[in-house]
């Protein structure tokens, strides 16, 4: 990052501010050409081919054709593929829904005005964005902590906090109008995780201590607090490690009819990656975050207060996982459960670097982690496919994204140019 | 942070942390009065007695008056406290550490006020559960002693845990089982190598791919393979304890040192060996070199990369070794997830240890105490939720974090990648 527009823009956003920002952003939002989009999107297609690995050896008739290739080699290779292509369709019909029944849907919508067959044929495109929602969340969160030179691992852990702190105000405060009490549920969740992010980041600031061990400590300890509170204090009279639901005027409203399930959430969601893109961009705290996350060192002699800024940086981070935890309490499950986060937490440090620490890239990533975990269901109920396999997929394509020379070298690409570099953080000891 | 410091005097600045720990000193110790004064008249027994598989070896019970006890310890630590108020030495913190040693110490008297705990079982399952922890942090040593950070041990651990129990059972050897993890660790260690010093790809990155990857893996194959087939989810009884002949008699010291699995003999075996390769032999040498400082080692002709792939080679075979210890070592079985966390806090046991083979292993000591005594103070109920006392080593890792990461220096190369001039 160049450092020189610093002095300048202290006050307002300048000019060579605004150029500064456009060329970290360049790869996937300005030049929108191959140069930001290629790689990312090779790695993911080899991720998948790999993955297919996986599905083959999970496949009883694909094995039974291998122990027998040398018989019929031509045999082993079909079953093979009919084996994958099954699975990655069953994959696509889970996350899309089938394109035929929405159609018919849509006819038996548009000639009796009856809703319901179209809302059942919309479901899956629902569920997957759904799942993406937390995922932009705790994206975003992961991102906005690269961008200022910290690698967030606790996001599940504040992602719990939130989820607790939401479901209290949600379920113990009665009688508020949904404009106040929803706000107020999601305010708690956003202020847990923001308390649980700077605590990691008071320690790193404070006494040099690495945030990547802290905040996995934070997240072990949420876990234990959430089993506490579950049994105990938050749980619902019957004695179920549940909390009781929320009221519902402190829901996320869900935006169509039941079954879909498609809430408020999604659209915030939205929303704030747009805010974390302004305020990264065009803020002057912002630029600081950046600084830091470039180069800590030009940053101190430029007058920025390190210190202030990593605590900034995570609790700003914990708040974007708290308020992802609020979400999917408030939105999907209405109460809080041991069970509600799916790893979204881990997920989004795949999230992050794939989508190059962007707020856009982290809403395309999520986009297609939230697909790809939708259909992943149906995957394994329909071909008997672990839904694990996303993780597998997941883990390999945070390899490929973060070591793109294999992806080169794979596709006999030419040598990198200078804005294909991925955005993580350049300092791992601490300062 | 340094630049914080820097505008005050120093010697102002010495005293000041004086005052402070010496105020904490204080309020631990009026803590541990308070302790005193709840559980006066009472007495804490400790059982010395050892019961295992069958044998007893006797001893006899610790019975300490509570209160009374509570009170020495107390004075103690404002004695303590005293000194360092008035002290001009810089071990401020290493009294600190002494002064939670006897808040610990007294919390264990106090729960046990009118009831009796078993302090040899106490112990024995401490260093049961500081083994995952020490290896890890030894599998840690190795890595970045070379200046490759290794946050993926866990993930490492989850695979040698698996491979382990799938070729122990399969081969019905306990024995091909360990081999298996190592090996299987070891893939993944050079997974890690290939893209950290290969590909040159930011340590910590690989290190989080290798996690979901390890996790990713493992419990996918677990869903596929033991959920349908758990024969191959049984390789028998976990390794035995080995006694060593006549010692294991001793009481308390013999089922603590002298009657455990021989993975840990293992452990401790590797721990010495590690410090006499780090500090005695060429080989150690060269590794540390490289960590330090790369380009002049490579001007001295080490091949800087060689060295980081043989020690993160090694690193993950050891992080193998510490996977395949919880799994047919310890718990008789795989499930998912199963390492939880213990690679993260071996590598904190690591930090506090300062890189070095003997801190370390104390560090992890640690650790297995505080996760023993979660077990052990719900079987005395002293009115805390058990959840509450699960949170004690993670807390644990934070303050030794946060207190010793300054004084401890790492290897000044650790997580940069190293490339030739011309590159």
């Amino acid at each position: 990052m160049d450092l020189r527009p610093e002095s300048a823009g202290q006050g307002k956003p300048t000019p060579t501010f605004k150029e500064d920002g456009g060329d970290e952003a360049g790869g996937v939002a300005r030049r929108g050409c191959w140069g930001g989009v290629l790689v990312p999107l090779l790695a993911v297609i080899t991720a998948i081919v790999l993955g297919s690995g996986f599905i083959v050896a999970s496949n009883p008739p694909a094995l039974e054709a291998w122990a027998g290739v040398l018989r019929d080699p031509l045999l082993a290779v079909t079953t093979s593929v009919q084996a994958v292509l099954d699975a990655y369709l069953a994959l696509l019909v889970g996350a899309f829904g089938n394109p035929a029944a929405v159609a018919d849907a849509l006819g038996v919508w548009r000639y009796t005005g009856e809703t319901r067959p179209l809302m059942d044929a919309l479901r899956p495109v629902s569920e997957s964005l759904v799942i993406t929602t937390p995922y932009i969340l705790a994206g975003l969160a992961v991102a906005l902590g690269f961008r200022g030179g910290v690698f967030n691992i606790g996001a599940e852990g504040q992602l719990f906090v939130g989820g607790l702190a939401a479901a209290y105000v949600g379920y113990s405060v009665k009688g508020l109008p949904w404009l106040i009490h929803m706000p107020l549920a999601l305010l708690a969740g956003i202020l847990a995780g923001t308390l649980w992010g700077a605590i990691p980041g008071i320690l790193k600031a404070r006494w040099g201590a690495h945030e990547v061990i802290n905040t996995i400590m934070m997240n072990y300890i949420a876990f234990r607090l959430a089993d506490y509170l579950l049994q105990g204090p938050m749980s619902r009279p019957d004695g179920m490690p549940i909390t009781p639901e929320v009221a519902s005027t402190a829901y996320l409203p869900a935006l169509l009819p039941s079954p879909v399930r498609l809430h408020l959430g999604f659209i915030l969601a939205l929303l704030v990656a747009w805010v974390v893109y302004w305020f990264l961009w065009k803020t002057t705290r912002g630029l600081e975050i950046r600084m830091v996350g470039a180069n800590p060192h030009s940053a101190r002699y430029a007058g920025v207060r390190i210190a202030l800024t990593i605590v900034l940086t995570m609790g700003l981070s914990g708040a974007l996982s708290g308020l992802a935890g609020a979400n999917q309490v408030l939105g999907v499950d209405h109460r809080m459960v041991r069970a509600f986060s799916a790893g979204y937490g881990f997920d989004s440090i795949a999230l992050a670097l794939l989508g190059n620490s962007h707020p856009l890239g982290v809403v395309l990533a999520s986009l297609l982690f939230g697909f790809l975990r939708g259909g992943a269901a149906r995957m394994q109920s329909v071909v008997g496919v672990p839904n694990e396999i996303i993780r597998i997929i997941q883990g390999l394509i945070i390899v490929f994204v973060a070591a793109p020379e294999i992806i080169r070298s794979l596709y006999r690409m030419r040598a990198k140019s200078e804005d294909e570099k991925v955005i993580v953080m350049e300092s791992p000891g601490s300062s | 942070m340094a630049e914080t410091t820097l505008s005050v005097p120093i010697p102002k600045v010495r005293s000041r942390r004086g005052v402070i720990a010496g105020a904490i000193s204080i309020a631990m110790a009026a803590l541990i009065v308070l302790m005193g004064l709840s559980a006066a008249g009472q007495t804490s027994t400790f059982v010395l007695a050892s019961q295992r598989a069958g044998v007893t070896i006797p001893a006899p019970d610790l019975v300490l008056p509570s209160g009374i006890t509570l009170y020495v310890l107390g004075a103690i630590a404002v004695l303590i406290a005293m000194y360092q108020f008035f002290s001009e030495r810089e071990q401020v913190s290493l009294y600190t550490a002494v002064v939670v040693g006897l808040v610990v110490m007294g919390f264990l008297i106090w729960a046990t006020q009118g009831k009796s705990l078993n302090l040899t079982g106490m112990l024995v399952s401490s260093i049961v559960r500081a083994t995952p922890i020490g290896l890890a942090a030894l599998s840690g040593i190795y890595s970045e002693r070379s200046g490759v950070v290794n946050i993926g041990i866990e993930g490492m651990m989850l695979i040698g845990a698996f491979t382990s129990v799938l070729f122990a059972s399969v081969t019905k050897s306990l024995f091909v089982g360990v081999i298996a993890g190592m090996l299987f660790g070891m893939l993944m260690g050079l997974l890690h190598a290939v893209l950290s010093i290969r590909y040159t790809v930011n340590q910590i990155i690989s290190g989080t791919g290798i996690i979901i990857l390890g996790l990713g893996i493992t419990t996918y194959l677990h869903r596929l393979v033991f959920d349908v087939h758990p024969e191959f989810n049984s390789p028998g009884p976990a390794i035995p304890a080995v006694q060593i002949l006549g010692l294991w008699r001793i009481p308390v010291l013999g089922p603590v040192v002298f009657n455990q699995s021989s993975l840990i003999y293992l452990l401790w075996v590797m721990l010495v060996l590690t410090q006499v390769i780090m500090y005695s032999t060429r080989w150690g040498l060269r590794v540390r070199s490289v960590g330090e400082h790369p380009r002049a080692a490579d001007t001295l002709g080490i091949n800087v990369f060689k060295i980081r792939y043989m020690s993160v080679l090694i690193s993950g075979a050891i992080a193998g070794l510490a996977g395949t210890y919880m799994s047919i070592g310890a718990a008789g079985r795989f499930s998912e997830g199963m390492t939880a966390g213990k690679g993260f806090l071996g590598l904190a046991a690591m930090i506090f240890g300062n890189w070095n083979p003997g801190g370390a292993y104390l560090g992890a000591l640690i650790f297995g105490f505080f996760d023993s005594w979660q077990e052990k103070l719900s079987i005395l109920q002293v009115g805390i939720p058990v959840e509450l006392l699960g949170m004690a080593p993670y807390l644990a890792t934070m303050v030794v974090l946060a207190g010793f990461v300054g004084r401890s220096r790492m290897p000044a190369a650790d997580g940069q990648p190293y490339q030739k001039e011309s590159a």
